[in-house]
């Protein structure tokens, strides 16, 4: 027990409905579990989804809201969950039938209200140790007959190769054998009953089926690859190789009596016989010959026509299946000639798909783990590799379903995988190999943001893998933000190994240009699109800030009489005429200086200078007075400021331009001037507040522009 | 006030209560936790609400609740209770659920009492 506690606490999952409930018996249970809680059926069922076997022991009440205690037992049955979690039921229901029914659902003990404390906490350690041995062992037995498995298949594999390459086959000889053999046994094994085929039994011999040759190791080289056709002589010695095969499984010193030991036996004697009793070594006719053995041989023929051998160049699949029918190549049981004929058209294609290395594995997988699971205490394995089936098929769907980009990077080899919609989305194959180095890669994405994100995953750690970055993608011409979020893998190695990442990458092109329409509405002006007060200030004093040394100057431009034309033309045309002048301005400046609307008829200029101060601002003075708009004429007045006067405060310098200004209001308008200490004391012709039209300003304004 | 003597207010079997759990501690805790519990303002709220099984959801785990910690009296009416509302509305349940509510009332005032004399 103690061993158990200290590794890791076992966990137990509490469903009852009342909250002081659970807590009683977590208390009863103490510190030595982990506890899970749930309120109600659905609750546990969706704990028992997430943990699995990770759960050792259930406590389970009955009555309970959403979904009864009899209905996640229920669930539990259908799921075989029940097999590898026991499930003590504790509650205030006694009456027999609910023990009774609770028992049959497998149901481990029932323990019911009210329970003594020492009890409950005796029956949980005893059941939830029964159920770590058994788990175990249940372990421990499923990987080793995995590992029996893998072993003599291994073995299979490499004395049939031997075989193989003394007969100067191709070493896909025995792989095609194997996979026929499976495919017509299942076909057969569809067709008929009367040969009672198991599905150990197709798995046995398709293994078996491997070593169908293998007494040909004793037929001397130079008859075994004769290139022409054998003498009469000859040919009675490549004959022995049946005999020779079954002799060799016969003395084996020990295993003759396994059965897949027999199966090749029979297979190794038989597979060149004839349905008709005119085949070798014994003559055996129809079904006296072992089924294995016919399937093979048809598996061989099949096999030997379509592949080029020293003798002879390969036919067509649809030749030798003609050959095969016309019986051209032997006799053969009639219902395996109809298999082959029905199987006819896909036979080719499953083949070259099932032949590959990894193919024959699998489905030797398949048989093994479909094998287990036949066997009731096997169930634990065979369901960790439903549970591994069943995730990559949910992954699968969900990465087809998905509306983006998902992909897999290895670093060696340097590999991209993506999922499909994502590969067409990109223009891209599903797996690009180097992409980093790939021009359609490149075309996507530029060098810069694919070092940048490559440096940034080597930067993660095992414990903060996750990085975020957003990155401009080229599709289809088309430039398109989104957001790539990468998980990088590490090993568990110490010290761990970068070895690549898993990421998607989503479109976040629209709320990005929402979200930059949001920043431009913050930092501009509505009305004229230039900017607004609070941005231009803060660009100004970054300017500055960026070159202390320059020669800076801000304007405070005021569009004159802008009041009588709102009084007389309307705020409409007044707007009009305020977005007419903001025109001006812009075109009255180069594109590094800034303008901004700072209040009602207040516009503000910032700009760097060089040589010569004053023609500038003559400039720009003069192609802005004089114009009209709709017959308004344009007139303004302007206070400028500079640094080399003023210094670099940005409050010190907008004060003075407005100092600047009011003087140009007092003496006239539709002029501009320069601010130098004689205007310290004058007052402001603009308000602080911006947009707001400051009182002083007002009254002044509406004293002289009604005259 | 004691715990013993609040069993015996609350019409509890102080003895069963005490032999099942591991200390007077122990159950203390729980005792005071039955304030906070829901179920009997979610049985009253059902029962106006005419959601019988609801109900009977909430008076099985009043009844759960009074097994574990032996509170006799209330165990015995909200049973009562539980099995008349088991196939949904029955005519004697109002009655019963009068019931469970003097109990539950008694039961609490019992407790209430012993909370304020062990925090005092």
């Amino acid at each position: 027990m103690d061993s158990i506690k200290t590794e890791h606490r076992q966990k137990i999952l509490i469903a009852d409905d009342s909250e002081m409930n659970r807590s009683i018996l977590a208390d009863m249970l103490g510190e030595e579990y982990e506890i899970l809680e749930a309120e109600d059926g659905v609750k546990a069922v969706e704990a028992l989804q997430k943990y699995g076997t990770a759960i050792d022991l259930v406590l389970l009440d009955i009555v309970m809201p959403e979904m009864d205690g009899f209905e996640v037992l229920t669930l539990m049955n259908k799921k075989n969950w029940i097999e590898d979690i026991p499930v003590i039921m504790i509650s205030a229901e006694s009456a027999p039938t609910h023990v009774e029914r609770a028992y049959n659902l497998g149901a481990t003990d029932f323990i019911s209200r009210p329970f003594n404390g020492l009890v409950v906490h005796r029956r949980v350690v005893n059941t939830t140790l029964l159920y770590a041995k058994q788990k175990k062992l249940v372990g421990l037995v499923a990987e080793q007959i995995y590992e029996k498995e893998q072993q003599s298949k291994l073995m299979i594999d490499i004395l049939s190769h031997i075989v193989e390459f003394r007969n100067g086959e191709s070493g896909q000889h025995v792989l095609h054998i194997r996979t026929l053999t499976e495919l017509f046994l299942r076909h057969l094994s569809l067709k008929t009953d009367r040969y009672q085929l198991s599905r150990a039994d197709m798995a046995l011999i398709s293994t078996a089926s491997a070593l169908h040759d293998i007494g040909k190791i004793s037929i001397p080289g130079e008859v075994l690859n004769k290139p022409g056709r054998l003498t009469n002589e000859e040919f009675e010695i490549m004959k022995t190789h049946t005999v020779v095969g079954s002799q060799m499984m016969d003395n084996l010193p020990i295993h003759n009596d396994e059965p897949l030991v027999k199966v090749a036996r029979a297979i190794c004697r038989w597979h060149h016989e004839r349905y008709d009793g005119r085949g070798y070594p014994d003559g055996l006719k129809g079904d006296d010959i072992p089924i294995a053995a016919q399937i093979v041989a048809l598996a061989d023929v099949y096999d030997a026509l379509t592949s080029e051998r020293v003798y002879k160049k390969a036919f067509s699949h649809e030749t030798a299946v003609q050959m095969i029918m016309d019986g051209q190549c032997g006799a053969f049981n009639p219902l395996l000639l109809e298999c082959l004929a029905e199987m006819a058209d896909r036979l080719a294609g499953e083949l070259s798909s099932h032949a590959s290395r990894e193919g024959a594995s699998r489905l030797e997988m398949r048989s093994v783990a479909e094998e287990m699971h036949r066997h009731e205490e096997l169930s634990a394995s065979e369901r960790t590799l439903q549970l591994l089936e069943h995730e990559r098929m949910k992954y699968s769907f969900f990465a087809a379903m998905s509306q983006e980009i998902q992909f897999e990077f290895t670093q060696v080899p340097p590999m991209i995988t993506i999922n499909t919609w994502g590969a067409n989305k990109l223009g891209l194959k599903e797996t690009v190999i180097d992409p980093l180095n790939n021009e359609r890669v490149a075309a996507l994405l530029s060098p810069e943001e694919i070092t940048e994100l490559s440096k940034a995953l080597h930067n993660t750690t095992p414990a903060h893998p996750v990085v975020s970055f957003d990155a401009l993608l080229h599709l289809d011409g088309e430039e398109r933000w989104y957001q790539i979020v990468a998980r990088a893998t590490w090993t568990s190695d110490e010290p761990p190994q970068y070895t690549g990442a898993i990421g998607k990458a989503i479109d976040i092109h629209e709320s990005r240009m929402k979200l930059d329409a949001l920043e431009r509405m913050a930092s501009h002006d509505p009305l004229t699109g230039l900017y607004n007060h609070a941005s231009a200030k803060q660009q100004i004093i970054g300017r500055m800030d960026e070159r202390p040394g320059g020669r800076f100057a801000l304007a405070i431009v005021d569009l004159d009489y802008f009041k009588s034309a709102n009084d007389s033309y309307g705020h409409i045309f007044g707007d009009r005429v305020l977005k007419f002048l903001a025109a001006k301005l812009c075109e009255s400046i180069r594109e590094v200086d800034i303008a901004a609307r700072v209040g009602g008829d207040e516009f503000l200029l910032f700009l760097e200078y060089h040589g010569e101060f004053e023609p500038i601002i003559s400039r720009i003075f003069n192609a802005i007075s004089g114009c009209s708009y709709e017959g308004f004429p344009i007139s303004i007045s302007m206070g400028v400021a500079r640094t080399e006067v003023v210094g670099t405060g940005y409050e010190t310098l907008f004060h003075a331009a407005d100092q600047a200004l009011y003087t140009v209001k007092r003496s006239g308008r539709g002029q501009y001037r320069f601010y130098d200490d004689t205007m310290h004391q004058m007052l402001s012709a603009i308000s602080p507040i911006d947009g707001g039209v400051p009182a002083e300003k007002g009254i002044h304004e509406e004293s002289e522009d009604t005259k | 006030m004691t715990l013993r003597e609040c069993y015996a207010a609350l019409g509890g079997d102080f003895e069963a209560v005490t032999s099942r759990f591991p200390n007077e501690k122990f159950v203390q805790k729980y005792l005071l936790k039955f304030l906070s519990d829901g179920s009997y303002d979610l049985l009253i709220r059902s029962m106006e609400e005419q959601n019988y099984a609801e109900a009977f959801r909430a008076a099985h785990t009043i009844k759960g609740v009074c097994q574990s910690l032996d509170f006799t009296t209330l165990c015995a009416s909200s049973s009562q209770l539980n099995e008349a509302l088991r196939h949904g509305f029955t005519p004697e349940a109002p009655a019963l659920l009068e019931k469970v509510t003097e109990d539950y009332q008694h039961t609490v005032e019992a407790i209430r009492a012993f909370q304020e004399s062990v925090e005092v």
